[in-house]
């Protein structure tokens, strides 16, 4: 089974990665840009078929080390 | 005093804070690798240094806060052995939840290197009781990811425990209510973004980071 987990900081914390990224597509013409929001992904394999259990699984994984929930949600997705 | 520092791969500060501790207090100071699982024994101070922890992979701090030696310190850290964190230190503690809130990339987006003053919120604890009737002190801040950050009621909170220990006089990062340094409610584990250790010597521009440590040899 693949996963992929995408990691976002929350709404409400200033992400000035984003702001810069937004800043920048405005300087290039685009402005209909808006609320630019720089997160990760990451994908990888795992084991067993069970796609209940493995999203309970990967979301002790995100809770654990993969996303900070002070300042990160996360969402996953199964293929 | 018996103090050791904690070298994750990738601290680069490791070596300047056993120095700064030796130097200040004249404290035997050990290092201790993060794959240790055990502490030497009868310890009065923790330091979780500066640097660059497992290259900063994934988040600041993240996987130093789950490295091996980090469940000791935090056994250690309940049994009331004095724990401080600087800089990359910080976020590890506040990563492995002995802290509270996180360390956001600075506002500016800019890595900050320079000195700054500091505002001496609490003079009363036991890493800051050296500094007397003095509310300022100045220290290097080193640091691309420093701007602290809690949720409304997390800052709300901390602020009305009384757990700010040093703010920024003027804010280099974007440090929410300008706060450089925490404390956690036992009093015995602080983390600072600022460097006593880059500050110990006069000759380092400022001897103030001398006194955070020298405060612990002071009774009680």
């Amino acid at each position: 089974m693949r996963a992929r987990v995408h990691v976002f900081l929350k709404p409400g914390v200033l992400d000035v990665q984003g702001k810069a990224v937004e800043n920048a597509l405005h300087g290039l013409g685009w402005n209909g840009v808006s609320d630019v929001r720089v997160g990760k992904i990451l994908e990888f394999d795992l084991a067993g078929t069970d796609p209940a259990a493995a999203e309970t699984e990967i979301r002790r994984m995100c809770e654990t080390l993969l996303a900070n929930t002070v300042i990160e949600g996360y969402r996953i997705e199964l293929t | 005093m018996k103090a050791a520092v904690v070298v994750f791969p990738g601290s680069n500060c490791d070596r300047d804070c056993k120095v700064a501790v030796e130097r200040s207090t004249g404290a035997a100071v050990e290092m201790v690798w993060h794959a240790e699982t055990a502490l030497p024994a009868g310890l009065d101070l923790i330091v979780l240094p500066g640097g660059f922890s497992y290259g900063d992979y994934l988040r600041c701090g993240a996987m130093a806060a789950l490295s091996p030696v980090m469940a000791e310190v935090r056994k250690a850290a309940g049994r009331g052995v004095s724990v401080v964190g600087i800089c990359n230190g910080f976020q590890v503690l506040c990563e492995s939840g002995l802290l509270p809130g996180a360390l956001l990339r600075n506002a500016a987006l800019k890595y900050v290197c320079k000195p700054v003053e500091l505002e001496i919120v609490r003079g009363d604890t036991r890493f800051t009781r050296a500094f007397g009737a003095r509310r300022s002190a100045i220290m290097t801040v080193g640091n691309g990811e420093g701007a602290f950050f809690a949720d409304a009621d997390t800052l709300a909170r901390i602020e009305g425990e009384g757990q700010v220990v040093f703010r920024y006089a003027d804010n280099p990062n974007g440090s929410l209510n300008d706060i450089a340094g925490l404390i956690n409610p036992g009093g015995n584990v602080l983390g600072l973004m600022p460097h006593p250790d880059r500050a110990f010597e006069k000759e380092l521009g400022s001897a103030d980071g001398a006194l955070l440590f020298q405060s612990l040899l002071e009774p009680a």
